[in-house]
């Protein structure tokens, strides 16, 4: 097997021209796994960790932050918190230290797996993804048309993710995932929230309930149409939203859950995280627990 | 003998002191944790090649051809392996039933069965063979239904010799009768899930051939004369052919009882005159050991209003799968076990071993009596609600004590003080609430399923009772060489034995005792291998009491032998003197002098063989009998916060009290106690390999899951030092009592929470939710 090092971008993406096949790697925890697994044999990898551009963040002209795809969950937590507080949490459950130093969301997209952590959060958040080909230049996607399928993304072959793009949080958000074990474990589903006060406006969406990580559409719909942001949460409003986040799901019965479990749970943490988002904003907060 | 291999044991010296009683340091320990020990998958040799395994991708087919001749051509391959290959005997197993192949001919019979070997100089190269290995099948129907393998005449045979291992009945008084009588009955149907061992160490090892026509092999397991007792026959060697050593295990609960790879990589090795070293990944290695057996139990208790029972009626059905493995003594531990450590005067169990398609299952830490234990305490529990007690008092109303029958009629010889052990559990301060300001409190974590919301506390409480040592008449021993000169100026005693370290601290309590019995502070310990005599296994709870009382037996001789040069020359009766601290002292004149003095030139070297009372076996229709060489007991109160609403479970609390009769090490006991409690906690909560129509659907770690550091809770101990009299130093095996207990204590926590009957494990969330 081949094994290129690129040292700079333009790089990265002429050999990923010359040579399509060849699968990125950056920080390996899911790459390493599918080789000792046997899944994939690669033509090549494509290691991308001397890039040292892929691993920078920066604050944008226009208020967004544009993150490296090679950024470890890690540093999210620590240098990204405060700003991005529904995708820390998410990183914050991604598998445990060791893991987390080493593993990405450019990599969790490039898996594309519908039980990937970073997704709902990326979702709710409105994050926008930033591809790039030698051949063709930059696309912008839309997290929300990024997911094709079960671990299936729209990258072409010749292209890489370079970063994704967020908004500061306008509001609360929520990160809520179920797993059979406390720590260290892939999702039974998952549900992210992201309220955005100044347009009216709550971003909903669920993990490893559907071949992928989806919207909730109909939810966000029915919030932006019927939440009264002066007043308190109304429970007839709670109990249809999370019938509504429940009705995005398509999920399957297997080794990890049912697909009954799956919705029932679904609409607990829809329940659950706008009540927590809801509560925040009256008392002003954006964030609290430790953990 | 060739040359040894890179990464091979060594002498090693135990560090610091510490004789028994004390907590002393193990030797591995620090090479452990900087992850510089050599594990069995580190052995290493110039020009060695890599063993690789041909699998069954069915659990049942004919297997009409298997053609090799693909595999053979591809480059880097030195040699294939079939069952037409195999040397001599082409049959093994683990407890003297020979029904498993060493590859499978005609037919395979579990999914992941062993069919072909390939040898090649690189592993990838190997792995890559073995697709080339054409095999034509004719696939089967599997067999999985276990109840109707045990009671179905007309269910087709996993084995020809019919699909029952074993059946064990017990008999006690009139049960039939007793019903009439009874004035509460409580019945229920449980069942428990297949577990697995989950040790971090794949199987592994290195086949080195030799000059002779033999083999050395280096390899992790738990009972090395044992493994010789097969591998010899199957490789058509006598047994001095055949050198073994055991390599760095990386833990076994059990899972290293049966030969895995040992016979595939001799015979690769004999055919290719190269050694050759076989890894199994962590996929296979779900395929390369037996589990738990999986069980379904029906019980039914009739007692007085005041919670006295009166009868039991007992079925156990354990699902064995292909192969007999350990399932006759799994059915022995769970046909005696059947209803714990309560008296019972009319008593009627059947315990049934199968065979079925599913994946082997043999031993695993607790064997028989994990299963019974799990039901017999949740029948405590329905117990309690049906007369109105608490489940502290209908325990204490019914437990055995000292001078007590079981249910096979044996009476318990040693203090059993169960009543008081369960007052100790009930008295112990309770935990603070769940602190709601901090994720790793609560059910779920740091994924953040609640801030409190729909979160429940409850309590629960588990005995169990396990064997300890090898029951039912096995002439059980354990042999012991130690060794003693004046090395570097200093006197140091060798120890060697046959006894498989298997991550239990066995070796740092082997110096502790020849430090105890000699008075000499250096101590080394000989790397385990076949020039001593046998060892048993590492199993049963056993290597204290069994290799500790050799190792005891045999530095006594020794003392003896140096108490006689002592006395003849200081001239001091034998029993004025004893040693301490490398010292000779006199009861009478104080320190006469140095061992190392007295000793010289000297070599003073005793091998001795330690065998625990004799037991007898089950009757076959009445199951009487004095079965058991030791009990021990073990008691857990256990506090748990459900999240109701989605049915995950923070294990807030363990709590154990168990009875040891003398600790010898109590930091090492203690890691036994949270171990044993933590697998159990695994069993209660998550741990399952999962099985459909004899397909494993989840043989890995991402998807069998075994409890981290945020799921196991803090416990508290009360360790109990009643002496069992016929024990070295008055020493209960203590590798396995908690882990029968605290798994019904903890899903009686969870029913406590949720008022939800449970009645298998592992409980799922969504038996919680009951959102199927
Ligand atoms: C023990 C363990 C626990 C885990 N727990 C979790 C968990 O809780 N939640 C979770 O979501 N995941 C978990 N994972 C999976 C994994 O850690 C995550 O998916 C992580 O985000 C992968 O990032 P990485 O940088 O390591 O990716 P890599 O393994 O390097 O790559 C993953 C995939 O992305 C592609 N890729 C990487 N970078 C790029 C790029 N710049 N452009 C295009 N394609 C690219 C690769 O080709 C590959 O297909 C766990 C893994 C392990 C081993």
């Amino acid at each position: 097997m081949e094994f290129l090092r690129p040292a700079t971008w333009a790089e990265a993406l002429a050999a990923k021209a010359d040579l399509p096949e060849a699968a990125p790697i950056q920080g390996g925890t899911d790459m390493m796994v599918e080789l000792n697994f046997d899944v994939h044999r690669p033509a090549a990898l494509l290691d991308l960790n001397r890039v040292a551009e892929l691993t920078r963040w920066t604050a944008e002209a226009d208020g967004r932050l544009r993150i490296g795809a090679g950024v470890p969950y890690a540093r999210l937590i620590a240098e990204l918190g405060d700003r991005l507080p529904g995708l820390a949490q998410a990183a914050r459950t991604v598998g445990s230290p060791q893991i987390r130093n080493r593993g990405t969301v450019g990599g969790n997209l490039g898996a594309a797996s519908p039980a990937g952590d970073s997704h709902p959060a990326l979702l709710a958040g409105d994050a926008v993804i930033e591809v790039e080909s030698a051949a063709r230049g930059v696309r912008m996607i839309p997290a929300d048309e990024f997911y094709l399928g079960v671990k299936r993304n729209t990258l072409l072959p010749d292209e890489l993710i370079r970063a994704f793009w967020m908004s500061p949080a306008s509001g609360p958000q929520y990160f809520s995932k179920v797993g059979t074990r406390n720590a260290m474990v892939i999702a039974v589903c998952s549900f992210a929230i992201a309220l955005h006060p100044g347009e009216r406006r709550v971003g909903a969406a669920i993990g490893s309930a559907a071949p992928t990580p989806r919207r909730a559409r109909a939810a966000e719909e029915f919030l932006a149409a019927e939440l009264d942001w002066d007043a308190p949460l109304e429970p007839a409003v709670l109990r249809r939203f999370g019938e509504l986040a429940t009705e995005a799901a398509s999920p399957i019965d297997d080794v990890r859950g049912t697909a009954g479990y799956r919705r029932h749970a679904i609409g607990v943490m829809a329940r659950r995280t706008l009540t927590w988002a809801w509560n925040d904003l009256r008392a002003g907060r954006t964030e609290r627990r430790a953990g | 003998m060739s040359v040894a291999p890179a990464r091979a044991p060594r002498d090693i010296a135990a560090p610091g002191g510490g004789g028994v009683g004390d907590s002393a340091l193990r030797p591995d320990g620090v090479l452990k944790v900087r992850g510089e020990f050599a594990y069995s998958s580190d052995l290493w040799i110039d020009g060695m090649l890599w063993g690789a395994t041909l699998r069954s991708p069915h659990p049942r087919a004919k297997i009409l051809s298997i053609d090799t001749s693909e595999a053979l051509a591809h480059p880097g391959v030195w040699t294939v392996l079939t069952h037409e290959d195999v040397p001599g005997r082409k049959h093994f197993g683990v407890d003297h039933t020979w029904d498993q192949p060493v590859l499978a001919f005609d037919e395979v019979r579990h999914q992941g069965e062993p069919i072909a070997l390939v040898a090649a100089d690189h592993p990838e190269t190997a792995r890559r063979a073995l697709e080339k290995i054409r095999i034509e099948y004719e696939v089967l129907e599997p067999l999985t239904d276990a109840r109707r393998a045990a009671f179905d005449p007309a269910y087709p045979r996993v084995q020809p010799r019919g699909n029952v291992a074993r059946h064990q009945p017990v008999r006690v008084g009139d049960v039939d009768a007793a019903r009439e009588l009874a004035e509460v009955v409580v019945s229920g149907e449980f069942q428990v899930g297949m577990q697995d061992q989950a040790f971090l160490g794949p199987e592994s090892g290195l086949a080195i051939p030799a000059e002779d026509g033999g083999v050395d092999l280096y390899v992790a397991t738990q009972w090395m004369h044992n493994d010789l007792e097969q591998i010899g026959p199957c490789l058509g060697l006598a047994e001095d052919k055949i050198r073994m050593t055991l390599s760095g295990v990386g833990g076994a609960f059990g899972g290293r009882e049966d030969l895995s790879m040992q016979i595939h990589a001799a015979m690769l090795a004999l055919r290719t005159g190269k050694p050759v070293k076989i890894v199994y990944n962590r996929y296979e290695s779900f395929f390369g050991h037996v589990h738990r057996h999986p069980a379904q139990m029906r019980y039914e208790y009739g007692a007085t209003k005041d919670g006295r029972i009166v009868y039991a009626d007992v079925e156990i059905i354990l699902d064995g799968g292909a192969y007999t493995s350990s399932t006759k003594n799994v059915v022995g531990n769970a046909a005696s076990l059947a209803v714990g450590p309560y008296v019972i005067p009319n008593v009627r169990i059947d315990a049934y071993g199968v065979y079925t398609n599913n994946p082997p299952c043999g031993a695993m830490r607790g064997f028989g009596a994990v299963q019974a234990c799990f039901a017999f305490e949740s029948m405590m529990d329905r117990l309690a609600d049906a007369c109105g007690l608490d489940p502290v008092t209908v325990r204490q109303v019914n437990a055995a004590a000292e001078g007590s029958a079981l249910a096979t009629g044996q009476i318990i010889w040693a203090p059993l003080p169960m009543a008081e052990m369960l007052q100790t559990a009930r008295e112990l301060p309770m935990p603070a609430p769940a602190d709601t300001g901090d994720l790793r409190d609560l059910p779920g974590g740091v994924s953040q399923t609640t801030h409190g919301e729909g979160v429940r506390r409850g309590v629960g409480y588990g005995v169990g009772l396990k064997n300890i040592c090898f029951s039912e008449g096995y002439d059980d021993y354990s042999t012991a060489r130690v060794r003693l000169e004046v090395i570097g100026g200093e006197p140091v005693a060798m120890v060697h034995t046959a006894a498989a370290e298997v991550g239990q601290g066995l070796v740092t309590l082997e110096a502790q005792i020849a430090r105890t019995e000699l008075g000499v502070r250096r101590v080394v310990i000989q790397p385990a291998d076949n020039r001593v005599g046998d060892a048993g296994s590492s199993s049963a709870s056993r290597q204290s009491y069994m290799t500790g009382g050799a190792v005891m037996t045999a530095c006594q001789a020794v003392r003896e032998g140096m108490a006689a040069l002592a006395a003849a020359r200081f001239g001091h009766a034998r029993d004025d003197l004893s040693f301490t601290g490398d010292k000779v002292v006199s009861e009478s004149a104080g320190v006469l002098g140095t061992i190392a003095e007295l000793l010289g030139d000297a070599v003073i070297e005793e091998t001795r063989e330690y065998h625990h009372r004799p037991t007898t076996g089950m009757d076959p229709v009445t199951g009487r009998g004095d079965s058991h060489a030791q009990l021990a007991l073990c008691v857990h109160r256990a506090v748990v916060d459900v999240d109701v609403d989605l049915g995950l479970v923070k294990v807030v609390e363990l709590a154990a009290v168990q009875d040891v009769g003398r600790i010898l090490n109590r930091v090492a006991l203690e890691g036994q106690i949270h171990g044993g409690s933590a697998q159990g906690l695994g069993l209660a909560v998550m741990e399952e390999i999962v099985v459909e129509n004899g397909r494993v659907r989840n043989p890995s770690f991402t998807d069998y899951l075994i409890p981290t550091i945020l799921d196991m809770p803090p416990m508290r101990l009360e360790i109990l030092e009643n002496a069992d009299p016929r024990a070295p130093y008055g020493l209960r095996g203590a590798g396995e009592p908690s882990t029968l207990s605290s798994t019904p204590a903890i899903v009686a926590a969870i029913r406590d929470a949720t008022g939800l009957a449970l009645t298998r494990v592992p409980v799922r969330p969504e038996h919680i939710t009951g959102s199927s």
